[in-house]
């Protein structure tokens, strides 16, 4: 599409996230001319979702603090938000989405980035407890400080030892929480990192006062007072005031399920962003797409992700034909330790731990597949981070003994085999 | 009030002002090109690599342990790196001038 055909054309965006945001940035900047209009159900002036269960739970922050971009950008680049507005349906004929205020809204392009919701566990006596609170949302992370200030013995119970689980756990025994963590499987990340990180993310919650809980299923959750019940499929129970769970999303499909839009693992799209209806996109989460560093389809929930399709669907939708190529990366921040994750490791035989010298807790994992490096976790050791980064995007062999050697340099020179 | 000037990978010269934050936030809000902050400023992503004129190093100041760690092995890296969003808006760097990295 050249720049001169799109001054009259309309943009519509679902979701005012860091896909969303994002791609309407992207699109200006590569030269739309006509009318981007961002809608999403929460009315907050869009956010940066990763310090909701870091800093800004953390603290007494204001979300102003956090925010993707100035209110005056949005002006500045003339990309209208529309907040605290639900798209109730998309109408593939018309080529409109009709609003919850029943009004619609022509449009020329079409951006699903509809994100995800909690997933709610099968665990009785959830639904309509309001002790029981999930973290996805600005709201609900204000909830949460809200409830800790309100409790009186400032017992919580988190369920869930995957990133968000252990962040809210984090900060919550930042604010002076005393919190029980219930994981189902029998280590904490199991379901993304080596043995070697999740020993060291138990030991590291355990020595600041979290009571950790592997092997540990939740049934039911009752409700008495001012207290809640956790009971265990082993028959344990623990007190909490409030609980906090934290086990997985739910993708927010239905949009793209009532357009008819191709559906797998998430909504299809093809390397351009594109579904199966060539003006509507879709980004982030919500999407189950091609990654051409693993060869394989998959659906990825990270701000890296959400930002590059972003770009990709915006230099498409303006006529260049790109194709997504990136690595994935992902980082959490828990107490005073940074991890940083580079690359995906599912499918390694094989994985090596390079401890730094003089330094306790600075370490990193290495993920291999034969000789081939696919992913590395680096823990408070960011040139770990950086220089995986480098070796995977380069296809570069990496020297194993000299790898796993304190002594030897760690330097790209010193570590690498050969560049491919 | 300080204003600062950023100097793109195109050569586009943007100067902003501002007076409290991050200046990779006042890159974000005000689009310049090559300045992302995917992480929001958390020195874990490394997208607001600049390099900072000369004469401005010292008020500037050195880059921090992790954030050195981070720039070290990126591309383009030399003794006037920084991400920027370490480098807090002040009076002080009234007239900076950053250069965007590659």
């Amino acid at each position: 599409m050249s720049q001169q055909t799109t001054a009259d054309k309309v943009c519509v965006v679902i979701g005012a996230s860091h896909g969303g945001v994002n791609f309407a940035f992207a699109l200006r900047r590569e030269g739309w001319e006509g009318s981007i209009i961002i809608y999403d159900s929460d009315p907050e002036l869009p956010y940066h979702r990763p310090p909701l269960s870091k800093a800004y739970l953390a603290s007494d922050d204001s979300l102003d603090q956090h925010l993707l971009r100035s209110a005056a950008s949005y002006e500045k680049e003339n990309i209208k938000l529309r907040l605290g507005v639900k798209v109730e349906k998309i109408e593939r004929s018309a080529k409109a989405v009709i609003l919850n205020n029943t009004k619609q809204q022509r449009y020329d392009k079409l951006v699903l980035a509809t994100g995800a919701r909690p997933l709610l566990p099968p665990i009785e006596g959830i639904e309509a407890n309001a002790k029981v609170l999930y973290l996805r949302n600005a709201s609900d992370a204000a909830g949460i400080r809200a409830a800790l200030a309100a409790s009186k013995q400032k017992n919580v119970a988190v369920i869930g030892g995957g990133y968000i689980g252990l962040e809210a756990a984090a900060s919550l025994n930042k604010l002076g929480a005393s919190i029980t963590l219930f994981e189902c499987e029998d280590r904490l990340l199991s379901r993304v990192t080596a043995p070697a990180v999740s020993d060291f993310f138990h030991k590291l919650h355990t020595q600041k006062g979290v009571n950790i809980l592997t092997n540990k299923r939740v049934d039911a959750i009752r409700s008495a007072d001012e207290t809640q019940t956790i009971v265990c499929n082993d028959g344990t129970q623990y007190l909490a005031d409030f609980v906090v769970i934290g086990v997985g999303i739910r993708l927010n499909l239905e949009l793209a399920l009532a357009a008819k839009l191709e559906t797998g693992d998430g909504i299809i799209v093809n390397p351009q962003a594109q579904t199966n209806d060539s003006d509507i996109y879709a980004i982030g989460d919500c999407t189950y797409h091609y990654n051409p560093h693993y060869d394989r389809h998959m659906r990825l929930e990270s701000v890296q992700n959400a930002v590059d399709q972003g770009k990709i669907a915006a230099q498409n939708i303006m006529g260049k034909a790109v194709a997504y190529d990136a690595l994935p990366w992902f980082w959490s921040d828990q107490y005073d330790i940074k991890l940083q994750m580079v690359g995906l490791s599912q499918g390694y035989d094989e994985v090596l731990v390079r401890r730094e010298a003089n330094a306790d807790s600075s370490f990193s994992v290495w993920y291999f597949k034969g000789t081939q490096l696919l992913a590395v976790d680096a823990i408070n050791f960011a040139k770990a981070y950086v220089l995986g980064t480098r070796f995977i995007k380069a296809g570069t062999q990496v020297d194993k003994a000299k790898l796993v050697d304190p002594s030897e340099a760690f330097k790209p020179q010193n570590l690498a085999l050969s560049e491919a | 009030m300080a204003k600062i000037t950023f100097i793109t990978t195109e050569n586009e010269r943007i100067t902003l002002e501002s007076t409290s934050g991050s200046v990779m936030q006042l890159a974000v809000d005000n689009d310049v090109k090559g300045i992302d902050g995917n992480c929001g400023g958390v020195c874990s992503c490394a997208t607001c690599h600049v390099h900072v004129a000369e004469d401005f190093m010292p008020k500037v100041g050195p880059a921090g342990e992790i954030e050195m760690d981070m720039l070290e092995f990126e591309d383009g890296f030399d003794d006037f790196s920084r991400l920027c969003c370490q480098i807090e808006i002040s009076e002080e760097l009234d007239g900076l001038v950053l250069k965007v990295a590659q």
